[in-house]
């Protein structure tokens, strides 16, 4: 089996997921120049929320094909996070809109830690399983092994990324998005009314993430509540990796940073001399991260801007 | 203001000042004889994170640098310490030896961080230090195979308790006939260390550098332009932060006798930072009041509890499951309320008060001058 080759199909599906969690980070980073903590819980509740759904369905003995099962706690899921996005804005971040940027950082954590424990009060600690109800035969492309998952995963991910293009690029909301991160005062007084802008990137950005949320629990076949957190902080690198606040930067840096960890997971053992086990990932990736900071400050396709006042 | 008045006020600060000590003094006899000794083990870690969070506020309180790995230095004092004192490696070094070179290694540290990454942003550099705090837990995780140097997720147990010539601070000590157990001699002495970083941070607030700091916080440019030299201000800063938690780090090994990877996650750096946020940024006694609060917020929420048994007459939530959700819930509430922090100074309150009471200030200043 040729290990380059199935390495980086591994990391171009799971880079794909982080690109989709990462495109709501680097959209509310451009607006609003806040990190949303509590992206990665967004996450975690599109998992859960999927799998509560396709148990219950599956429970009451419905004959559906499982793709139609999955669709069905995949939208139930887009909903409830979509709802939670627009929640979490107006209640956490928009009255500290004009506060010390320090406080809404912390009042995300605060809804963070929130959603982590409501989740684990509803679901419980343990971790839940993913039914085997998707297809999951294997192909063989030379000498690496893909899985229907993962192609559906891979394709499914960039389709989404497209439509987010061309929205942002060619609609009239999608225009009004750029305006307000340019210039969110000027934004307004052209008659764009910013706080829907921004209840909608919010909204946008969560429906983005329950897919991704329901495309790792699919993929890994476990969901557990505290699963948002490390996602999160791996998708965040990765829309500061590709230069945060720029959305082709995230989806890069997504992609990215999904073939690198993937490929340090198989490659760092031998090129160490086993000195280096495979749960070194982690760190190589914090490591590829600090690197391209130090000679690109704003990240792989960030321009240098000046701090907004 | 007249002379009189002024004298006074200060009789009022002697008298206060003394009160405080004197409570300072009997505290943890208090504490123990009212709530029992484990919370005298509580008011150890209130003074423990008092430190910690005066030296995250060095960092981000007066040079306004986002530090989200602060917890890596603290790491680096606990395992020095616990390297150097334990049967791990047969080492006993003694505590005064390890206690100041953790906060030299711990300084290093943070200029190592910091060479590299003081040009990045705001909030680039944020995610460089969270990744740092990371490379190091996960380091100290995996650093036992193939040479055994930290002992990996099992962590280093039976580390020698602080103390000098033989004696250790962890027996219990007889005291007017009564045996005190030895997490009363720890208050002391994290005491004399946490007044002795009030004191530094404190003369370090107005000092040359600290002004140097603030100006950095508030206009890099600015400052620079003033000849200040941002990049070795700022490395100063992230040492000087570093140090403290060095220290801190050191006197919490010592104390609990084990450090482990699992004490030195995220989720400690992000209580640190909530701790200068909520309390105040940049603000001495507002820090103080945010590392006391969520010190003693988690474990007073444990009676939860009973108090569902009193309303409900049985428990209906676990009270471990719904103690974190209420500790997120005050998060929200109180920065969306006071967004300055809890105990803000009063430079920061007048920038976060709204224009029109600014007007009513000043021109009341002016009344004043007039007269």
């Amino acid at each position: 089996m040729d290990i380059f080759l199935q390495q980086l199909i591994n990391g171009l599906v799971l880079g794909s997921v982080y690109a989709l969690i990462a495109l709501g980070y680097t959209m509310v980073y451009g607006i609003l120049e806040l990190i949303n903590f509590a992206h990665g819980e967004v996450v975690m509740i599109g998992a859960m929320v999927t799998l509560a759904v396709v148990n219950m369905l599956m429970a009451s003995g419905v004959d559906l094909p499982g793709l139609m099962i999955v669709a069905a706690g995949l939208l139930v899921a887009v909903a409830v996070c979509m709802a939670l996005g627009f929640v979490i804005e107006r209640i956490a971040y928009r009255p500290l809109r004009r506060a010390p940027r320090l406080a809404p950082l912390i009042t995300a954590i605060g809804v963070s830690i929130v959603l982590q424990n409501v989740a684990m009060l509803i679901w419980g600690r343990q971790y839940i399983s993913f039914p085997p109800i998707l297809p999951s035969t294997r192909h063989d492309i030379a000498g690496a092994g893909i899985t229907d998952l993962q192609i559906f995963i891979f394709v499914l991910a960039l389709v989404l990324m497209a439509g987010l293009v061309l929205l942002v690029q060619r609609t009239r909301i999608g225009r009004a998005m750029r305006a307000t991160a340019q210039a969110p005062e000027i934004a307004g007084l052209m008659g764009v009314n910013v706080n829907a802008v921004i209840s909608f990137t919010f909204i946008l950005g969560s429906a983005l993430a329950a897919i991704a949320g329901v495309m790792v629990s699919a993929y890994y076949g476990i969901a557990h509540y505290y699963m948002g957190f490390l996602l999160g902080l791996k998708a965040f690198t990765a829309a500061v990796l590709g230069g945060i606040g720029n959305i082709a930067g995230a989806m890069l840096g997504g992609l990215l940073l999904g073939v690198i960890e993937s490929m340090a997971a198989g490659y760092i053992g031998d090129l160490t001399g086993g000195f280096l086990g495979s749960h070194y990932q982690d760190v190589f990736a914090f490591f590829v991260l600090i690197g391209v900071l130090v000679f690109r400050p704003s990240g792989l396709l960030g321009e240098r801007v000046a701090e907004r006042p | 203001m007249n002379w009189s008045k002024l004298k006074s006020d200060r009789r009022i600060a002697y008298v206060a000042f003394i009160a405080l000590g004197l409570v300072l003094a009997v505290a943890p006899f208090l504490v123990g004889a009212g709530l029992g000794n484990g919370w005298v083990r509580i008011l150890d870690f209130v003074l423990l994170y008092i430190m910690l969070a005066l030296g995250l506020n060095i960092v981000v309180g007066y040079a306004g640098l986002l530090d989200l790995g602060y917890v890596a230095f603290y790491a680096v004092g606990a395992y020095l310490y616990a390297l150097l004192a334990s049967p791990h490696f047969g080492l006993h070094l003694p505590a005064w030896f390890i206690l100041p070179l953790g906060a030299l290694a711990a300084g290093m540290f943070g200029m190592m961080l910091g060479t590299p990454t003081l040009r990045l942003r705001g909030d680039y550099l944020a995610i460089v230090t969270l990744g740092f705090g990371e490379i190091i837990r996960i380091f100290l995780n995996n650093l036992n195979s193939p040479v055994n140097i930290t002992n990996g997720p099992q962590g280093i147990s039976m580390i020698d308790p602080i103390g000098a010539g033989g004696a250790s601070l962890s027996q219990s000590f007889e005291l007017f006939g009564m045996q005190v157990p030895g997490i009363y001699a720890y208050y002391y002495l994290f005491l004399a260390m946490a007044l002795l970083v009030v004191f530094i941070s404190l003369r370090l607030q107005d000092s040359r550098i600290g002004r140097a700091w603030v100006a950095i916080r508030e206009d890099e440019v600015a400052a620079e332009a003033m000849g200040i030299n941002t990049r070795n201000i700022k490395l100063l800063a992230f040492a000087m932060g570093a140090s403290f938690g060095g220290i801190s780090g050191g006197l919490f090994a010592g104390f609990q006798g084990f450090v482990s990877p699992e004490s030195f996650n995220l989720m400690e750096s992000i209580m640190i930072l909530c701790m200068v946020v909520l309390g105040g940024m940049g603000h001495i006694p507002g820090v103080i009041l945010g590392a006391i609060l969520l010190t003693v917020l988690p474990e007073a929420l444990r009676y939860i509890g009973p108090l569902e048994e009193f309303f409900f007459g049985r428990v209906v939530v676990d009270p471990a499951d719904l103690r974190m959700l209420i500790f997120g819930l005050a998060l929200i509430v109180v920065m969306i309320f006071r967004p300055a922090g809890l105990w803000p100074s009063k430079v920061r309150r007048r920038e976060f008060s709204s224009e029109a009471e600014v007007l009513a200030h000043e021109q009341e200043a002016l009344y004043d001058a007039s007269k």
